[in-house]
């Protein structure tokens, strides 16, 4: 165990610093604005620059992906720090971006990304009032309450996995907020129930309920994605709220954080009819601080707003499949944000090389190359900035239509499912199913599940198999629920075998509770939240070692470290479990009820306890008795 | 099994009422003191004992190795939060992971008894049916001791006319008195509520043990162990608290120190005791201490007792009430309930001064009917003495009434709970109901011994037949 002790926060450090790599590499972010000056980042730029050089649309059949790459790479690499040094940066800049990745389901995933970046100190003892592209309120937030980093998500609906692959940012259904604090903050909880607060208020949500009950500090599983190598996850803070319904008002608040609100840009897309009338959607806000350049001399905030939706054209397209921006947003696009440095579109086309499977129109001209969750990727490029992309109509309206339905998605990697078992409201068993669908690769992954209190997990009934085998977890992080004070915690470092499903599942009890702690509808069921599994997944190029004739021979010898794994968080579904409910209408009957038994036994032990044994003297009859008080009044002795 | 219990205990109670004290003049003569044959009587009666203990070993073992077992362990009558085995599992993985085992709200044991188990967790069973064992001898033993001074009590009034002349039918016979500690082991050991509790490896058991070593030693006159036991029972779980008057009472009883506050020997003798229970208390408390190296047990294990914040149904009082209870009035009523515990204690030792284990079996009774998570257990150790009292059944006005309602609802318990967690088509007002009803038949058991109790005293005093001024025969009242 000791041994396993030691060896786990080396796997910690590592996830952790590769998670902040691969997040940033994953959008599509210039790597020298991101990166440390530690990490190497020569054949990751290769990769991951999202630039290309332009090129002809006509030449689209001879495009040779292996020249070009190296090439570019290598060109931009000089040419940038030469922009940058060259013209006064301005010190705070802002980029929109939107990915519409067509789902192999007939589905289409829409992914928007609005970062801001502002190269200021918030924890400066002076105050920062000039705000001019970051919100203020969450520049007031970030300063009030010492936030090292902070990330929020509202999500309606459960992503599909297996049906549409790894999202580009992942989150669990309902409300997920976790921040990491300055260290500098000695009363974290406090600071953390105010946080919410707040927060509650800025995006009208329910963040409100999160307290102690269904607050927890994960000592792995969410290590910081910025700059800073704070570790000790006293100063983390994760809650998630299941419950939470994602609409309209939710929406509203985020989009006034953008420079340009829903006036331009890309954000004029996001219109609520549309976007809740989807399979899944989900925003978020991510803030964190990162560095300015490649030195890493000075350090900026970013804030990233995203927004991930996932339309169901069977639904929505009458079974034609067929989509534009039109029928997805229904609106099109003019112009770029004003205030946006880059303003782009990106639609993958990795599917679909020579066009056979869709038609995309307008034709483009530009096309990017980007390493996303271990896969090499395609895109599409329209860069709204330039005028001619929205050609003589002055309007954008993408539009793809489907040739062919074939073509098979690749298998993510790594899956997971999770249910309860059991019948009765007395006891259950939580299951978490974890799928490995890699070929020879077994990887590690960090298992965090947070189960309240009410649902009072037996630890020694844990167990863990792969492939009908005991698989003992390397590292297991426990702490045990207080009733009505904090939930479970329990994280584990799993190693999953190649190709194989390793189940873990642990035995729990339901709580019957007070009856005001009843929800208002008690028997729809109280909601556990997603577990969530993060890992250091073996990319999918690393893993077609036998596919190397689109690629140089020299390249493809060693498997090289970056590409050998990509960082990924899954997310499972929440739970929703019944407990055993008294009955509402009864308390004053129950008060009532028991306190006469509770009577029944002081009454009668009273009785025996002050009464003595005597002989019963019959009463007198009635007519005698009447005679008696006669009697008395005539002052007679009585009878 | 339950059904043969209760059977036995009806035709029992029957048969002893329906028989009139056969008082013979031979009666009279009584044999010389068992204590003279003390040899000859033990070679007698170890026999049956034996045979009763290996039965129960048998029965216990066979229902261990079948698959009841598990389905008795998860039983909410027979298991409390407490004393469930499944928790103390629990609390052993929980240490072993390097975990408080208090550090959350599983575990609420004491921290000998998870020490003790660290040790002898893989021979569980074995300890459950140890204890059961150690219960029934010392409760056997305890009784023939106890037995042994009321005969010779009796005998010294006798021979100073205490009793009036047509009483004699009250006096008791060695005879009847033969196989009274055989049966209050009987009583323990085969009582289907033990034997589950036993199955289920609720760690009441332990509790039980601990108890009857205690009365064992009062009624032996030990004070020290009898102390030490007592702060034994007393740390697993506080109730046997007021256990400490009637043993109190007993050993100055047995030491002729008279009860009476303007005695100097009475003062000295409380000081005494209370420092040895006292003292032993700190002892185990502070061991607890640097057991765990912390005070997380208090608040978890007392705390819990006392708060009552789990509310995982049971067959007690406490569940459904403090699940309905208005939110500002938890605390007023959990201080009357909790209170209503202890608050008997005082006007029963007054009222029994003189019968110190009749106060012992009034206070086991009043503590397993209205302590905070009562398992069938706690019935199991009271219902123990019945057969001590025997010789007050011609007095009991409703033993019938009462059995058969013990019985509906030890086998409605399981039904309602199934209707409710399992089928749906019942809700939490059917099970608390049989739990109230549960309640009241204990209350109408134990109140109706404590009532013939009392008034075979006062017919011992007033004499058996009493008449009206007129001639007439009397009935007794109570005024």
């Amino acid at each position: 165990m000791a041994a396993y002790r030691c060896s786990s926060p080396v796997w910690l450090f590592i996830l952790c610093s590769f998670s902040v790599f691969i997040i940033a590499g994953s959008e599509e972010t210039p790597v020298a604005q991101e990166q440390h000056a530690n990490v190497p980042d020569n054949p990751q730029t290769a990769a991951e620059t999202a630039e290309q050089t332009e090129k002809e649309t006509g030449g689209a059949e001879e495009r040779r992906w292996e020249g070009t790459e190296v090439r570019d790479a290598a060109t931009q690499k000089q040419a940038e720090p030469v922009v940058l040094q060259s013209t006064p940066r301005p010190k705070d800049d802002f980029q929109e971006e939107l990915v519409v990745r067509p789902l192999h389901s007939g589905d289409i995933y829409a992914s928007f990304q609005f970062r801001t970046l502002w190269e200021t100190d918030f924890m400066r003892g002076n105050k920062v009032s000039h705000y001019r592209l970051f919100p203020k309120s969450l520049g007031q937030v970030i300063s009030k309450f010492s936030v090292r980093e902070l990330h929020i998500s509202f999500t309606q609906g459960y992503w599909r996995t297996m049906q549409w692959g790894q999202p580009y940012l992942p989150s669990p259904p309902g409300a997920e907020l976790w921040v990491w604090f300055q260290d500098s903050v000695t009363d974290v909880d406090a600071t953390w129930k105010e946080l919410t607060n707040v927060l509650s208020g800025i995006f009208c949500a329910s963040l409100n309920f999160i307290d102690s009950t269904n607050t927890v500090q994960p000592s792995a599983s969410f290590k910081p994605l910025g700059i800073g190598n704070v570790t000790d996850h006293r100063f983390l803070r994760y809650a998630t709220l299941p419950r939470e319904i994602v609409c309209t008002e939710n929406l509203t608040p985020w989009k006034k954080l953008l420079p340009c609100g829903s006036k331009a840009g890309l954000a004029v897309l996001l219109k609520s009819e549309k976007l809740f009338h989807s399979s899944f959607h989900s925003q978020a806000v991510h803030i964190r601080p990162v560095c300015q350049d490649w030195q890493c001399k000075t350090t900026s905030w970013e804030l990233r707003q995203t927004l991930n939706v996932v339309f169901d054209l069977h639904n929505s397209g009458q079974g034609k499949r067929e989509w534009s921006l039109f029928k997805m947003f229904s609106r099109t696009l003019t112009e770029a944000c004003p205030l946006a440095s880059s303003s782009k579109i990106y639609i993958d086309i990795t599917d679909n090389p020579e066009g056979e499977h869709f038609e995309l129109s307008p034709a483009t001209s530009l096309l990017s190359q980007a390493m996303v969750l271990g896969d090499r990727r395609t895109f599409s490029v329209y860069d709204l900035t330039q005028q001619d992309t929205f050609g003589s109509v002055r309007s954008l309206n993408l539009l793809i239509r489907w040739k062919s339905t074939e073509g098979d998605m690749l298998r993510p990697l790594l899956h997971a499912e999770r249910y309860v078992a059991g019948y009765g409201l007395q006891t259950g068993e939580i299951h978490t199913l974890m799928y490995n669908n890699h070929p020879y690769r077994s990887f590690p992954v960090l298992l965090l599940d947070s189960v309240p209190w009410y649902l009072r997990l037996y630890i020694h009934t844990l167990t863990v198999t792969s492939k009908g085998k005991d698989n003992k977890p390397s590292y297991i992080h426990y702490q045990p629920s207080k009733d009505r004070v904090r939930p479970h915690l329990l994280e584990m470092l799993v190693q999953l075998p190649p190709n194989s499903v390793t189940e873990v599942t642990v035995q729990f009890e339901r709580a019957l509770l007070k009856w005001t702690e009843y929800t208002p509808d008690p028997n729809h069921g109280f909601y556990v939240g997603s577990s969530v599994i993060s890992s250091l997944v073996p990319s999918t190029v690393a893993m077609d070692t036998n596919s190397t004739q689109e690629r140089p021979l020299f390249s493809s010898f060693f498997p090289c470290k970056e590409e050998s794994s990509y960082f990924v968080r899954v997310y499972t579904e929440p739970l929703l479990v019944n407990l055993p409910t008294p009955d509402f209408s009864m308390p004053y009957n129950v008060i009532c009820l028991t306190c006469t038994v509770v009577a029944v036994g002081y009454g009668s032990l009273y009785n025996l306890l002050t009464r003595s044994f005597q002989i019963e003297e019959p009463s007198p009859g009635l007519a005698k008795r009447i005679a008696n008080v006669i009697r008395k009044m005539r002052g007679v002795p009585p009878l | 099994m339950e059904g043969f219990f209760f059977i036995h205990l009806i035709v029992y109670h029957v048969f002893q009422s329906g028989l009139p004290g056969f008082l013979t003049p031979s009666g009279l003569h009584f044999p010389p003191c068992p204590s003279q044959g003390g040899q000859r009587f033990l070679v007698e009666m170890a026999a049956p004992l034996t045979l009763l203990l290996i039965l129960a070993v048998t029965i216990r073992a066979a229902l261990f190795r079948s698959n009841l077992a598990e389905l008795i362990a998860e039983r909410v009558e027979v298991v409390s939060p407490i004393t469930a085995w499944k928790r103390v599992v629990e609390g052993l993985a929980l240490l072993d992971l390097g975990v408080s085992p208090y550090s959350g709200d599983v575990f609420h044991e004491t921290p000998l008894i998870i020490y003790l188990f660290h040790f002898v967790v893989d021979y569980a069973e074995i300890t459950f049916m140890l204890a059961d064992v150690i219960t029934a001898v010392a409760l056997y033993m305890a009784v023939k001791d106890y037995n042994k001074q009321v005969f010779r009590k009796q005998k010294f009034a006798l021979e100073a006319d205490r009793y009036p002349l047509d009483c004699l039918e009250l006096i008791r016979s060695p005879k009847e008195m033969y196989y009274i500690p055989l049966k209050v082991a009987m009583f323990y050991l085969l009582n289907p509520f033990t034997i589950l509790s036993c199955v289920a490896k609720s760690t009441c058991g332990l509790n039980n043990a601990v108890v009857a070593l205690f009365i064992l030693s009062t009624i032996k006159g030990n004070a020290l162990l009898s102390a030490i036991f007592l702060c034994l029972a007393t740390y697993q779980s506080i109730y046997p608290l007021t256990l400490c008057a009637p043993a109190m009472l007993y050993l100055m009883q047995r030491q002729y120190i008279p009860v009476n506050f303007r005695r100097a020997s009475f003062w000295w003798f409380i000081a005494q005791y209370l420092f040895m229970y006292l003292g032993s208390l700190f002892v185990l408390i502070c061991l607890s201490f640097f057991l765990l190296g912390s005070w997380d047990y208090m608040p978890s294990v007392y705390g819990f007792i006392l708060s009552v914040p789990d509310l995982t149904p049971n067959i007690g009082l406490f569940w459904y009430f403090f699940a309905e209870m208005f939110e500002h009035f938890r605390l007023f009523f959990l201080c009357v309930f909790q209170i209503n515990v202890f608050f008997y204690t005082i006007p029963l030792s007054v009222k029994l001064k003189e019968h110190p284990v009749f106060l012992i079996f009034m206070q086991l009774a009043v503590i397993s009917i209205f302590k905070s998570y009562p398992t069938v257990g706690d019935i199991a150790l009271y219902m123990a003495f019945l057969p001590v009292w025997s010789h007050l059944h011609r007095f009991l006005r409703n033993i019938f009434l009462v059995s058969c309602v013990l019985l509906a609802c030890s086998t409605l318990f399981p039904v309602l709970w199934h209707l409710w967690i399992y089928a749906g088509s019942a809700n939490s007002n059917f099970y608390y109901a049989i739990t109230l009803l549960f309640n009241v038949a204990q209350i109408l058991l134990v109140s109706d011994y404590f009532y013939a109790f009392l008034r075979r005293e006062h017919h011992l005093t007033y004499g058996l037949y009493l008449k009206r001024k007129d001639g007439s025969e009397a009935t007794l009242v109570l005024k």
